[in-house]
């Protein structure tokens, strides 16, 4: 009875590969993540792990099926269903993490974890590249054989893993190699089942330090004619905490109120917050992100630059103007910099040949891609970009209008106007060194033209 | 200041070169050190000797050297490589002190276990002597890998220890342990039960520690799954309050764990769901979006209970916008899954949302996954109030690059215009506009949807027919084309050169697809219906294309149709033909809403990504349990819209005759002839109208059921024939009778109604098995197969020690008991035998499909003969899918699966064919009445799990049907249509 089936649903799938038939044999049902594949741009398969019985990678032909009809590598869709699991995956750092599951499982979930795997390859190793996985390729399998059991995640907290598994340095193997101690710990790490689980105890330092990143980043659609069509600002607090003992720490905000859609590090007290809008947290030891928040409201969000284009074709010609401006707009007097201004230019564009009036600027004949880096604006001497781009010849006007990308960075203001008031400390005697930085950046900031 | 303190990775490089250029040299400890500083090495060795070469190094003397074997063991495995010829060399490395070589020891374990069940054995003892080491982490780890291996012997030796561990007095061992239930539950369900462990389990949910619940509640929900009806997590108020503590100490993915599993809950009234949101409220603000969107869920059905008039409802939606807003600005894969979410959302309240429009506006580089998504956010949250910035929006994307995109947005701007009728006009400007761009696509696209745009407004904008007949050259996709005539037909008065349009479509009428073929037809009957006078010839031209040079059965019944209308009764013809049109619905792809409810409870699964009930296409998820939505308690409207209760009753509906002629009464009543009520059951029939159809339905159905179940040909000609028209003054008479008289026939006889089963043929001639004569049939009765024989003997002498056996067979057909022929069988004496046959046996496909080769043997020889079953027999009784399934998986099977055939002179009614093939397992879900057509839909499942959706199509006074067949497994298609005309005809 299962062989007709078989027989019967291949010859539907035409030619599907013995992996169906595998699985379906062997394995029961599995909960959660069942395997994950890493794979490169090119599409090689260059680490497979599995939690729960061996998937076969040819499971994986689906997700090369599915990249094939991608145009872009992006556009791969995050949540493949094939015959008998799903591939969930992401991208990063130009390698696919695809997950697979076998049954009703949150994607998001699974995306999460993923996420979080990358984040702590990228802590461990720096970098997060298929060269650096290989170096290290057994405490990546120690981390994920640590971060996930039977599907379940186990220990995703950098602090934890980190007491378990010793990140590599060159010191630690030198050192191993020579006396043949292990990286690997084994104390039961210490926050694991403490009530604050993202803190070590026995934390010493002998220089007490806590730094605050204000970030904000905008993200903008400006139309044609200059007017916001939409702005945000998606902010985070990103903190380097370096302090001996449980230190218990509350941060006061001038404008709280700006404030209205926060996600928290696990450490921020939510009660106190709802009550008196006062982070009150005992810090995780080192790096971590103490909360994100988002500003939609559109009064509230000022647009740093404005931008003058004016990209024509003419019907009939082979030629088609170009002509940007940039100017400072609402920036408190602060200094624009490190200015990157980048545009996909229609398909039927040969080539540009363009004056900047500072920077340096660059286009790419095959993708199309024209950037100027432009660097820091002067106020006093706008910077721009003028010349002609030549059309293939005889070709029709192209008829979609390029949107312009900007990059910027904005240092000593955050561009919402949130202010840290003040940053206190308790229970423990010594006096911290306290550093807050606030610096605004461009997201997601387009021009259309 | 965040400065990222390993930079030695580019130091590395250099090394690593080294250590791919010298990898054929032996591995001295001076050299090693120089390519120690990474694992790259271990990929390096690829040359022949390498796992003699491990061997050696895995029985080294020297730790360090284990220790590098065992990692280049890893290594290998982790890249696709089989190991596993090493197993006993490296279990030997187990024993150790070195924490790291036992981990990596224990992952080789686990990968390779299974293929190596006797060796596994070895490693017993270690992990039950590591179950009392005194390092909890070491404990923690032997039960934890222990359960992952997937070998009988090995689970039979974990239960000691397990046990001990789920009562082990540090936390960190009792979580681990009780994610092991599960894992052990996965391997050998039965053990777990019988050793007690779920009572342990259920023990954990309230330990003083808040990740120990979490995980018990994760392993109890999972067992839970593939245990649906079993009470495993019992949830009740104080339960659910030690969740609720768990839930704000323990980690992210705790949470999620809790938050689903709060999620199944139903609280008891609205006080308590009021308190329960209060304290799951604070997980909206979490950095996790799994943990926010998990909340949302729990929020979402909870509130379904609070009354709309309490200030706290209120509260509550406003906090839900902005968590969802901020899950936009995540990387793309999480917006994905948001946005599919958001979907529901907005459709169950749109309200959470309606200020939010902008945070769906597309970023022209967000991926096309986003972008589409978003598109349809959009135009669900499209209102009065935001139309002008939709608009703008949606005409700057028609200028993208993306071509998919960009149709989407055109389209997106009709249903914009038949969504808020104030900016209708705008709408059509604005496609103007788009179709002077003479981009080829958009303009196919924009004329697509000014078509359902003078649908929903006719008479209205037909100013700008002119010019869209412009680009009549430049379109060259069928639906494009197929709009285009249709808009010509529908206002060919106002056209002047309309046959000239008409016309010069139809010279290259073999060529045109059959949507364009059949609009074509219908529209050159129009013309001519509206300008008789010039257009004669035009459309005897169109009508004889269609009849008699078109193989396509469609456009041929469409063409006789209109023929003999127009030559019988032209003026029913325009009644028939220029009738008026029902306006079109506000939303064309609002989904269900019995869909959308269960939805709702899943939001954040597959599920719920898919838009699919999970029962419709998760492999493995035995028996799902519907969720619903909880009812209000205050005054809010009913939750269940009359269609859900019709639904509801053809789920629970036996199958037997009589109660689905009431669902199908019902339905008849409630979809086609009754305008949706919001409330209350349907109303009893009042209107003539309505009594035509439920005599007819009855009366036909009735006459033709008996009759065909009688066997007499001329009832069944009685039961078509007689017009509904001349019955209503004896309504009553011919439906109480024939109600007796089923009854009647169900209590004699005892067995399925309408149950075809063909007359006995002759298998076996006893020319060809020295006298042995064999006819038969098969008959299925309550669900038992059976092979009926007539055994004749022919020859001159007695025949003794009958046997009987099956070859292999596409269904697994097999005898499920011997041939019981008791007495010896004398000549020319004839014995009736019945053999119950199983579906268990081997299978082989066959062609045709339903051949069945049988060997009789008896005391004179052997002798083969095949015959064949009507599909039928395997015809489940259980084959009624739920109607939301079935929408769900006629769409999922693709268009290619899709078989058509004809049924030729069948003179049954709609509901006498779908009595009569009830009989035979075919469930009819729905019907419906599309043009004077009926359509049931109809469901079958064979044996083996496979599904048949039919769709029947029936026209009354045509004695051809047509029916469509859509199965996953497109061969047994013909086998089911034969079925099919079989037993409507007979």
């Amino acid at each position: 009875m299962l062989y007709i089936c078989y027989c019967i649903v291949q010859k539907y799938r035409g030619e599907r590969r013995d992996e169906t038939v595998k699985n379906k044999l062997s394995s029961p049902p599995a909960k959660m993540i069942h395997s994950l594949f890493l794979i490169n741009a090119s599409g090689d398969i260059f680490l497979e792990k599995h939690w729960k019985s061996v998937v076969s990678r040819s499971v994986c032909d689906y997700f090369f099926e599915a990249q094939e009809r991608a145009t872009e590598p992006e556009n791969v869709p995050p949540v493949i269903p094939t015959p008998h699991h799903y591939l969930i995956s992401v991208l990063r750092h130009r390698i696919y993490f695809v997950a697979v599951i076998q049954s009703e499982v949150p994607p998001l979930f699974v995306i999460e974890f993923l996420h979080r795997v990358v984040d702590t390859f990228q802590d461990y190793f720096g970098v997060c590249t298929e060269a650096a996985i290989k170096d290290n390729v057994v405490v990546v399998y120690e981390l994920l054989e640590e971060m996930l059991d039977n599907g379940f995640p186990l220990a995703t907290e950098s602090n934890i893993l980190k007491e378990l598994i010793k990140p590599p340095t060159i010191l630690r193997t030198m050192v191993n190699t020579i006396t043949g101690s292990t990286n690997v710990g084994e104390q039961l790490p210490t926050g694991q089942l403490s009530v604050v689980p993202w803190r070590r105890t026995g934390v010493k330092y002998t220089n007490n330090e806590a730094y605050f990143d204000v970030v904000e980043e905008i993200d903008a659609i400006i139309d044609k004619s200059g007017s916001t069509i939409t702005a945000e600002i998606q902010g985070v607090i990103d903190a380097c905490v370096k302090l001996t003992g449980m230190p218990d720490l509350t941060l006061s905000f001038m404008n709280p109120r700006l404030l209205d859609d926060v996600s928290f590090h696990p450490c921020v007290r939510f009660k106190r917050w709802e009550a008196e809008r006062i982070l009150s947290f005992i810090p995780p030891d080192g790096n971590f992100r103490l909360l994100s928040y988002h500003v939609s409201s559109q009064n509230l969000v000022a647009i740093p630059v404005y931008i003058k284009h004016n990209i024509t074709f003419r019907e009939g010609s082979s030629q088609g103007r170009f002509d940007l401006t940039l100017g400072p707009k609402q920036t408190m007097g602060k200094a624009v910099e490190a200015v990157l201004v980048s545009s996909q230019l229609p398909r039927g564009v040969l080539n540009a040949n363009l004056n900047p009036s500072q920077g340096t600027y660059t286009f790419d004949p095959v993708t199309k891609m024209l950037s100027w880096d432009v660097g820091k604006i002067n106020p006093q001497k706008l910077p721009s970009l003028k010349g002609t781009m030549s059309l293939q010849a005889g070709a029709s006007k192209p008829d979609e209008n390029p949107t312009i990308n900007i990059q910027l960075k904005i240092q000593q203001m955050a561009i919402s106007g949130l202010k840290v008031n003040r940053l206190d400390m308790y229970g423990e005697k010594y006096k911290p060194f306290k550093g807050i930085k606030y610096m605004t950046k461009a997201g997601k900031f387009q021009v259309r033209t | 200041m965040m400065i990222c303190p390993y930079s030695e990775t580019e130091v590395n490089q250099g090394r690593r070169q080294k250590a791919i250029t010298a990898p054929t040299t032996p591995v001295t400890e001076n050299r090693q050190f120089g390519s120690k500083m990474t694992d790259s090495k271990y990929f390096t060795t690829t040359k022949k000797g390498e796992i003699f070469e491990l061997k050696a190094e895995l029985n080294s003397d020297k730790k360090e050297k284990k220790k590098e074997a065992v990692k280049k063991v890893i290594a290998s495995m982790t890249v696709g490589k089989d190991v596993s010829a090493l197993f006993p060399d490296v279990v030997n490395c187990m024993q150790t002190d070195n924490l790291e070589l036992k981990k990596l020891v224990y992952l080789y374990l686990m990968n390779y276990a299974k293929s190596q069940p006797d060796m596994a054995i070895m490693a017993v003892n270690t992990f039950v002597k590591d179950c009392e080491d005194p390092n909890p982490l070491i404990r923690a780890l032997a039960v934890r890998t222990m359960g992952c291996i997937r070998v009988d012997k090995i689970t039979e030796y974990l239960c000691e220890p397990l046990r001990k561990c789920l009562k082990d007095e540090d936390p960190y061992v009792r979580k681990t342990a009780a994610v092991c239930v599960a894992k052990l539950h996965d391997i050998n369900a039965q053990l777990v039960e019988d050793q007690g462990f779920l009572d342990t389990l259920k023990d954990l949910i309230s330990d003083s520690n808040p990740m120990v619940v979490a995980n018990a509640v994760a392993a109890l929900s999972e067992i839970a799954e593939s245990h649906p009806n079993s009470n495993l997590l019992d949830l009740n108020p104080q339960t659910i309050n030690k969740l609720l503590t768990a839930l704000n100490e323990c980690t992210e993915w705790g949470q999620i764990f809790i938050l689903d599993c709060l999620a199944n809950y139903t609280p008891r009234d609205d006080r308590e769901s009021q308190s329960i949101c209060e304290r799951v409220t604070p997980r909206l603000s979490h950095a996790n979006s799994a943990v926010v969107l998990s909340a949302v869920k729990v929020l979402m059905k909870f509130m379904e209970m609070l009354p709309k008039d309490l200030d706290y409802y209120g509260t509550l939606l406003k906090k839900l916008a902005p968590p969802l807003v901020t899950l936009l600005s995540a990387e793309p894969e999480l917006q994905y899954v948001a946005l599919r979410n958001i979907n529901l959302i907005v459709q169950r309240r749109p309200e959470i949302l309606k200020h939010e429009m902008k945070v769906f506006f597309v970023k022209y580089n967000d991926p096309i996954y986003v972008k589409l998504e978003k598109l349809d956010i959009m135009i669900r949250l499209a209102s009065q109030a935001n139309i002008a910035q939709v608009l703008a929006e949606l005409k700057e994307y028609a200028t993208e690059v993306d071509v998919d995109f960009v149709r989407k947005a055109v389209r997106a701007i009709g249903r914009c215009a038949i969504k808020v009728e104030q900016s209708a006009e705008r709408c059509v400007s604005t496609l103007l506009d788009l179709i002077q761009t003479k981009v080829n696509y958009v303009v196919q696209e924009a004329i697509v949807v000014i078509k359902d745009i003078f649908r929903k407004y006719p008479n209205k904008y037909e100013s700008v027919i002119a010019t869209l007949c412009e680009n009549l050259d430049s379109l060259d996709e069928p639906e494009a084309r197929a709009a285009m005539i249709w808009i010509v037909g529908e206002y060919a008065e106002r056209i002047d050169n309309a046959d000239e349009l008409l016309e010069s479509f139809l010279e290259g009428f073999h060529d045109e697809s059959t949507q364009v073929q059949l609009q074509l037809l219908t529209a050159i009957v129009k013309l001519f219906l509206k300008k008789p006078t010039e257009t004669q010839e035009l459309v005897q031209q169109v009508l004889s294309l269609a009849t008699q040079d078109s193989d396509n059965p469609d456009l041929r019944d469409r063409g006789y149709i209109y023929w003999r209308l127009l030559s019988t009764d032209p003026v029913a013809a325009k009644e028939v033909v220029l009738a008026e049109k029902p306006l079109i619905s506000e939303e064309t792809d609002l989904i269900e809403p019995t869909l959308l409810e269960e939805l709702i409870c899943h939001i954040g699964t597959l599920a719920s990504v898919y838009h699919k009930p999970p029962s419709a296409f998760v492999e493995g998820s035995r028996g799902v349990q519907h969720k619903r939505l909880p009812g209000s308690a205050g005054s809010g409207e009913s939750v269940e819209s009359p269609d859900t209760g019709s639904a509801a009753g053809v789920s629970e509906a036996p199958p037997a005759v009589i109660p689905s002629q009431g669902d199908l009464l019902g339905d008849l009543l409630n979809l086609d002839l009754t305008p949706p009520t919001t409330t209350g059951p349907p109303p009893p029939p009042a209107s003539s109208g309505m009594q035509m159809g439920a005599m007819d339905l009855l009366g036909g159905g009735l006459d033709s059921l008996l009759g065909g179940d009688l066997g007499g040909g001329p009832a069944m000609g009685t039961g078509f024939g007689a017009p509904p028209a001349a019955m209503p003054a004896s309504f009553n008479v011919p439906v109480s009778g024939g109600l007796d008289d089923l009854f009647d026939l169900a209590g004699g006889v005892g067995m399925p109604m309408g149950a075809f089963n063909p007359p006995k043929t002759v298998w076996l001639p006893a020319m060809k098995a020295k006298g042995l004569e064999i006819s038969g049939t098969f008959v299925r009765r309550a669900g038992v197969i059976q092979m009926e024989m007539t055994l004749t003997n022919k020859a001159m002498s007695v025949m003794t020690d009958f046997a009987i056996q099956f070859n292999r067979n596409s269904f697994g057909l097999a005898p499920a008991g011997p041939l019981q022929v008791l007495t010896p069988l004398s000549p020319n004496q004839s014995i009736e035998a019945a053999l119950p046959l199983s579906t268990v046996g081997p299978v082989m496909k066959m062609e045709p499909l339903n051949n069945l080769q049988v060997a009789v043997k008896n005391n004179i020889d052997v002798f083969y003969f095949s015959c064949q079953y009507p599909i039928s027999m395997l015809f489940a009784e259980d084959g009624k899918m739920e109607r939301q399934v079935f929408l769900a998986t006629w769409k999922d099977i693709p268009n290619d699966n899709e078989s058509q055939f004809q049924i030729k002179d069948c003179h049954l009614n709609s509901d006498a064919a779908s009595n009569k093939l009830q009989g035979s397992n075919i469930f009819t879900i729905a019907k419906r009445t599309v043009e004077g057509q009926d359509m049931l839909y109809q469901s079958m499942k064979l044996t083996n799990g496979i599904w048949v959706l039919a769709e029947l199509r029936v026209q009354a006074g045509n004695p051809n049907y047509t029916i469509s067949l859509k199965c996953r497994a497109p061969e047994v298609s013909q086998c089911v249509f034969q079925n099919y005309e079989m037993v409507l005809k007979n």
